[in-house]
């Protein structure tokens, strides 16, 4: 095993440890925020303290996701010192704006909704438990600007003086920030938190009425959590129709991955699971059109025509060419000094090849097949979970709108049994995202194995170990501390 | 705007988020109470909530000081990061169990107990200061690094910046100088923390006992800031010609405190607000030394950013090749990024105003046994 192996797993394990704590926060955010707006329109105390047992459980639960974020900002520099230098001058500027925009909104204003309740007014105080959602929100929509870059690169050249990515003009600054991936990455992720809040709070309140406590908290507390939650199944379905629109044209090989397509062509057809398939199917999902070209794992190795009729070469000419690339780099590096004129020929065939620079690092054309059985199963597993869930959302919604909520045990317990199976989800989501990426960190410009730090394979994996103990550690303690609070409860009198 | 005019402005904000967050390190000094034998449980509760309203301000700005770093000089991330990897990692692990500790401790189930986590606590409390401490002191050290930007050619060896310590870090603790920053930092963040708590809990014992730490700390702080600053002046500085070449400069700080005058008047200003802190503190029963100190502190550390960094000096200088040294002019991102990021800064007075506001609003009371005693939302 050695540190590109170890640098991943640790980034990774990070990554899917921070994206447990986040949804929550974020779905959780809107659910106590439209409580307290409640309190303060109805001016009926029970909606205050409902909102103070949310904003309780939202806490325990913002602090790791806090304690987590932290760690995957500072990774990008310790663990992956060439991709930092690579892209810094993209990624910086989003990362720079989170800190300013996002992170003193939500940590001012999470002092103020923990603290403030006999401190400032109401309407301040529920002004900041908004913001402290809104600030949230708007850090997601910075990081996954940074991420979305990650997945489609615009706005930017490369500069073979400082050796990097560089922002093309200040205009190519909005391409990045509008960057099609990036928003539709944003809503996806997003409306999934609000799904998973939704659920979370739905499970909750199931299980108050399981033990018969707290029913008309748990009746209402599931009312809202179903609508926020159906909101962000709503928005998921759509964002994650662009996502695949996105996919198809941006990176083809994540999708083929996804649908574990070895051949693809016009009316490529959509597989369920292996072996039953909907024809055409996937060329209508990927393209919004029977006719459209979904090119699948071979058709990608060995080149193919896509749909606005370019032709995408045989990733062995990617390859070749993209030595020469980095052929003429070093020629350029080493003669702009001392023979500008061989140094501008060099530069010329750079220029000429600049394109496929990133396959220059490849060692044969199957290393940009990501694992297809992971992202196979689970994109699978995703969508069916997604399904899965409407579904609880959609019966909580109508069992608690109409008061039928007495007596259904079978629904409480299957609730509970969602909560787990909610997170796996967004975990399978953010799979498809990385995983389906491979062997790229910036797609087609930068593989894993150059973007790393100089680093021995034992210290990477000293602080593997450090950090997988450090989380496993913060989970239980936090599910112990969370599940106090639950069993512990609003404790509302029930009038 | 010039390229030049941006890269100095970009410096100019990172000295001031090093700044800030040195003197935000309050928490951490006001912290290291929490293991305090002779505060009593609840007088530990005030100081904790105290410092619990304000941590994630700390915390926020360490977040956006590196995200700014990364933003405007991102080859010092990849260089100081990816090399002195054990530095960061620490500093990130003492990070990591503060985000938590205010929120676990005092919950049933938290398996390390009340005192598990005063102690991660008290640990951040003192790491955190040594080592950014530490760390920026190498600014005027060095560290054993190369940078090769053509290195990303070679399949063999792709990675620029490589360290050539196997300590990866660690080594920065043999380098006296460093060390002594780093101490200095320490002490300061107990100066500003006793501060603090003196200005933010109203509780007569908390506050004779804040005064007395003042009266202890203030002799290493001075000790130990004036051994670093007269150091730093009789030193060797590491120059950066015209041309891009770095070459060794005697006395080369020295010059840089006399050649620009503005910076000698905003070191004395700064040094002059904290003295005047710890005066108030020590001497008098005012309760507003925090005040002074606070931007005092901003003042002295972003004087130490500009000395590190302009008058034509290396900030991020190299030990094992001169000539990869970096300087605000090699290091940063691009002209378009620094111009887009500082139309983005603008926002700053903004954010720093609703701080203000939502501090004033929440400690417009001051935090009393009662308050603690009583209240259900507290950590």
């Amino acid at each position: 095993m050695d540190t590109i192996f170890w640098s991943r797993l640790q980034f990774a394990v990070t990554a899917a440890y921070h994206w447990l704590f986040v949804p929550l926060t974020l779905g959780l955010a809107f659910v106590m925020a439209i409580m307290e707006t409640l309190y303060v329109v109805k001016k009926d105390d029970f909606w205050k303290k409902t909102a103070q047992f949310w904003i309780k459980v939202f806490a325990i639960n913002f602090a790791v996701g806090i304690a987590t974020g932290i760690i995957l900002e500072f990774e990008f520099g310790t663990n992956w010192s060439n991709y930092s230098w690579f892209v810094g001058d993209m990624f910086g500027a989003p990362l720079a704006i989170e800190g300013i925009l996002a992170f003193f909104m939500e940590a001012t204003f999470f002092a103020v909704m923990f603290f403030g309740w006999n401190k400032v007014s109401k309407r301040f105080h529920l002004a900041s438990t908004w913001l402290t959602g809104i600030g949230a929100t708007i850090s997601a929509y910075w990081i996954l600007v940074a991420n979305g870059w990650m997945q489609n690169p615009v706005g930017t050249t490369f500069n073979p003086d400082t050796v990097r990515s560089e922002m093309a003009s200040a205009q190519a600054f909005w391409e990045v920030v509008s960057n099609p991936v990036a928003v539709s990455k944003f809503f996806h992720s997003v409306t999934s938190g609000w799904v998973t809040g939704g659920v979370f709070v739905v499970a909750v309140s199931g299980w108050y009425l399981l033990k018969g406590r707290e029913k008309d908290f748990a009746r209402k507390s599931m009312l809202i959590g179903a609508i926020v939650g159906l909101v962000g199944t709503g928005a998921v379905m759509l964002s994650g129709d662009s996502s695949g629109v996105h996919a198809a044209k941006y990176q083809p090989m994540k999708l083929a991955a996804a649908e574990g397509l070895r051949d693809g062509g016009p009316r490529a057809p959509f597989s369920i699971v292996p072996g039953v398939e909907v024809p055409g199917m996937l060329s209508i999902l990927a393209t919004h059109d029977l006719d459209g070209v979904v090119p699948g794992i071979n058709d990608i190795l060995n080149g193919y025509t896509d749909n606005e009729g370019k032709v995408v070469p045989p990733v062995a000419e990617k390859m070749a060419r993209g030595r020469e690339a980095l052929d003429a780099l070093a020629v350029y590096r080493e003669l702009r000094e001392s023979d500008p004129d061989s140094a501008a020929v060099a530069r010329a065939v750079l220029d000429e090849n600049v394109e496929y620079m990133g396959y220059g690092h490849l060692e044969k054309p199957e290393d940009v097949i990501p694992p297809v059985p992971v992202v196979f199963w689970a994109f699978r597993l995703m969508i069916g979970l997604g399904m899965l869930m409407a579904l609880l959302l959609l019966l909580a919604l109508w069992f608690a709108w109409k008061d039928k909520l007495e007596k259904k045990n079978w629904f409480y317990i299957a609730a509970l049994c969602c909560i787990p199976l909610v997170f796996l989800c967004g975990q399978c989501g953010w799979i498809v995202a990385e995983v389906g990426r491979q062997p790229w960190t910036i797609q087609g410009l930068l593989p894993v194995n150059v973007a790393i730090s100089s680093l021995s394979a034992g210290a990477v994996k000293t602080t593997f170990f450090l950090f997988l103990a450090i989380f496993a550690l913060f989970l239980v303690i936090e599910i112990r501390i969370m599940l106090g609070a639950i069993k512990k409860g609003p404790q509302i009198t029930e009038g | 705007m010039t390229y030049e005019f941006l890269q100095n402005y970009w410096w100019f904000l990172v000295a001031l988020l090093g700044g800030l967050l040195v003197a935000l390190m309050f928490v951490q000094g006001a912290n290291i109470h929490l293991v305090n034998h002779r505060l009593d449980d609840v007088q530990k509760r005030m100081v904790l909530n105290s410092t619990g309203r304000k941590w994630e301000l700390t915390f926020t700005t360490l977040v956006t000081f590196g995200g700014a770093f990364f933003a405007s000089f991102p080859l010092f991330y990849s260089t100081s990061f990816g090399g002195a990897y054990w530095v960061w990692v620490l500093l990130l692990v003492t990070f990591v169990f503060q985000a938590v500790s205010y929120e676990f401790q005092n919950k049933k189930g938290n398996l390390l107990g009340v005192k598990g986590f005063r102690i991660a606590l008290f640990a951040n409390g003192v790491l955190a200061p040594f080592l950014v401490g530490t760390a920026v002191g190498t600014f005027f050290t060095g560290s054993p690094f190369t940078v090769d930007k053509a290195a990303i050619a070679n399949p063999a060896s792709p990675v620029i910046s490589t360290w050539q310590s196997p300590w990866h870090g660690l080594e920065a603790l043999g380098q006296g100088h460093a060390v002594l920053l780093g101490l200095t930092v320490v002490f300061l963040a107990v100066i500003l923390g006793a501060l603090y708590i003196l200005n933010n809990v109203d509780d007569h014992d908390v506050r004779r006992q804040m005064r007395g730490t003042l009266k202890i700390v203030a002799v290493p702080f001075l000790l130990f800031f004036v051994a670093w600053f007269v150091i730093l002046m009789l030193k060797d500085g590491f120059s950066v010609g015209t041309d891009g070449v770095v070459s060794m400069e005697p006395y080369k700080y020295l010059q840089n405190l006399l050649h620009q005058w503005w910076l000698s008047a905003l070191f004395v200003a700064g040094l002059l607000l904290v003295l005047a802190g710890l005066y108030i503190g020590v001497f008098t029963k005012l309760r507003r030394g925090f005040w002074f100190a606070f931007p005092g502190t901003v003042l002295v550390v972003m004087t130490v950013f500009f000395l590190a960094g302009f008058n034509g000096t290396a900030y991020y200088p190299s030990l094992t090749d001169l000539q990869s040294s970096l300087t605000i002019r090699n290091s940063s991102s691009s002209y378009f990024t620094l111009k887009v990021m500082s139309w983005v800064s603008l926002l700053i007075p903004f954010v720093v105003a609703y701080i203000a506001f939502a501090w004033r609003a929440m400690d417009h009371r001051k935090i009393t046994r009662e308050e603690i005693e009583k209240t259900r939302h507290k950590y």
